[in-house]
């Protein structure tokens, strides 16, 4: 069992300490980053990005809309305008080359809610797990789907949906929004680890099949490094996805983490002290049979 | 049954029984989310949407909540709808009495809509049906009471069309006007800048939606007189000349002399003068 006192202090001793914090705070900064470009506007007058994360419009010229949520309008019979569909467009590319979940932990506000909640089970202690399987959110994502085809009053599930809510209300008005984050902060707190993001959020779901062949992925290429900490197990958000790569040498399993669960956040580079983990390409197996010629060495730099 | 097949049935059943309880769950999710969805386009009535807005189901539907309407309302009066309101969680919203459509010509609002919830073929603001003006206390408004008042029909855009005054007898004083202000739906775009004027404590013309502020004829109804009109006949039977079941040499004319006795000048015993058959008499004796 991992001891939560002393979770990365190994890869502080290692690395230094904002080595080991790397991703963790880039992450944070592009979250941040944007809900900024977003507030200078209101705050201060200074126009940069108008709108929230359904469709905004960046300097006038770049529109950007969510595919997840134009889908549930186009399912409820809408015919979007020409600058809607260049903005699906544009983000759909992106996630599917980067990774669809990248949305889960660079860009959703919820995910600084949830982790907070799962760095505060860590420090509690809380050990609670329920029985809601991964696999609700796409049931979840077929619902969302389904309902605006059968219910009057349209895209039903953006009444109260928390990712959308969250970000508006910081952008617009909060409302009682705030009672759906303490509420989802709680059941992650209390009731089940990484239950919303990891297991109830269709948003997550659509975006995970958005970028199932994304070419972006973390790697464990230095996978015969590792001491078997379990750090890395302990700190990601959907730890299935790990041990087919770093422990499938033997079955022949390729070291990248394939699994579009994965939300490339990074966290398992960051608290690894062996530098097992890397960023990389999808087929990045490629090079690792070429360095497993020679010595271990540090991975490949993205 | 081998040792493995008992596992392998185990694993089955427990797959299907955490198969449906998940579904039973996301089901009741769905339920939830369906009667949620039922209270939540019901909309207070003085929460007006942009102009250009479709039908509110269709709206709901087509609206992606992304707020970019509110940014480019150059008056900012939009708002969105908070969670708790009474409104649709993310949609847009003006409320005519503090903050009225001030009817943009190049309609920014609805340029900025992404999906149409705002309706992207509304090129001329007049053309836009927000909601109606509607006179609701004709108790209150002090035009019925014979002042002079007219700021409604004097702050309106399309002055005169949407509201006019019209002019009727003051029975009170006997000797003065009314000057009532009257609403039309063939102009008024329900902006809102009457209710937001209006002088009274509380607002005696108001903007509702046009499903609460209009009635409805019957489908099958016609007026006759219309479809006459229209047609250069009558489209039932011809008019039959009505009769009157009256004495012989009796007529009846409905539009002009009234009852006519023909012939009656020479045939009655009695004079035209009444004085006459009373003082008759009193002049034999």
């Amino acid at each position: 069992m991992v001891d939560m006192t002393t979770l990365g202090d190994d890869a502080i001793a290692a690395k230094g300490w904002f080595k080991s914090h790397k991703f963790l705070i880039l992450r944070r900064l592009s979250q941040l980053g944007i809900l900024a470009l977003f507030l200078t506007g209101p705050w201060f007058g200074l126009w940069i990005v108008k709108g929230n994360l359904a469709s905004s419009l960046t300097l006038d010229v770049l529109p950007l809309t969510d595919p997840y949520v134009l889908l549930q309008a186009m399912l409820s019979g809408v015919v979007p305008e020409t600058a809607a569909i260049i903005g699906v467009v544009i983000v759909l590319l992106f996630y599917i080359l980067v990774g669809g979940r990248v949305y889960c932990s660079w860009v959703c506000p919820v995910n600084m809610v949830t982790d907070l909640a799962a760095w505060l089970r860590r420090k509690l202690g809380i050990r609670t797990t329920s029985q809601i399987s991964r696999t609700t959110r796409y049931w979840m994502l077929t619902l969302t789907l389904i309902l605006p085809l059968v219910v009057t009053g349209g895209i039903v599930w953006e009444l109260v949906n928390p990712v959308s809510m969250m970000f508006r209300g910081i952008v617009f008005s909060m409302g009682a929004a705030w009672i759906m984050i303490a509420g989802i902060f709680l059941f992650d707190l209390l009731v089940a680890k990484d239950g919303w993001c990891g297991h109830i959020c269709p948003v997550g779901a659509f975006y995970n099949l958005v970028g199932s062949k994304s070419l972006l992925k973390v790697n464990a290429l230095q996978r015969q490094a590792c001491n078997d900490c379990m750090e890395c197990y302990v700190v990601c958000p959907e730890p299935q996805v790990i041990k087919p790569a770093l422990k499938g040498e033997k079955k022949g399993l390729s070291p990248v983490i394939l699994s579009s669960d994965c939300t490339n956040c990074g966290r398992c580079i960051d608290i690894c002290a062996k530098d097992v983990f890397s960023y990389g390409g999808r087929h990045a197996i490629k090079i690792d049979e070429y360095k497993r010629e020679g010595e271990i060495n540090r991975g490949v730099r993205v | 049954m081998s040792e493995s097949e008992k596992k392998n049935e185990l694993n089955r059943r427990q797959f299907l029984g955490n198969m449906l309880k998940t579904a039973c769950g996301v089901g009741l999710v769905g339920l939830g989310l369906g009667a949620y969805s039922n209270r939540a386009s019901s909309m207070p009535a003085n929460y007006i949407r942009p102009p250009g807005a479709l039908p509110e189901e269709d709206f709901l539907g087509a609206c992606i909540r992304c707020g970019l309407c509110v940014r480019d309302c150059p008056y900012d009066i939009l708002f969105l709808g908070e969670v708790g309101d009474e409104v649709a969680t993310g949609t847009p919203y003006f409320i005519a009495r503090t903050g009225p459509c001030e009817m943009c010509e190049d309609i920014p609002c609805v340029v900025a809509c992404p999906t149409n919830a705002l309706d992207h073929e509304l090129k001329d603001i007049e053309e836009s049906r927000m909601g109606l003006a509607v006179v609701i206390d004709q108790e209150s408004c002090i035009a019925f009471h014979g002042l002079r008042c007219e700021v409604c029909f004097n702050v309106c855009p399309i002055r005169g069309r949407a509201i006019s005054l019209d002019m009727q007898h003051n029975t009170r004083s006997g000797k003065h006007a009314l000057f009532i202000p009257v609403v039309h739906s063939d102009a008024c775009t329900g902006c809102g800048l009457c209710e937001r004027a209006c002088i009274l404590e509380e607002a005696a013309i108001k903007i509702f939606p046009m499903h609460l502020a209009k009635g409805e004829l019957g489908k099958h109804y016609r007026l006759g007189w219309k479809e006459k009109d229209r047609a250069g006949e009558s489209l039932v039977t011809p008019d039959t000349e009505h009769r009157y079941n009256l004495p012989e040499g009796v007529r009846y004319d409905l539009q002009g002399e009234g009852l006519i006795i023909e012939g009656e000048a020479e045939e009655t015993p009695f004079s035209s003068n009444p004085l006459d058959t009373l003082n008759s008499g009193f002049m034999d004796k």
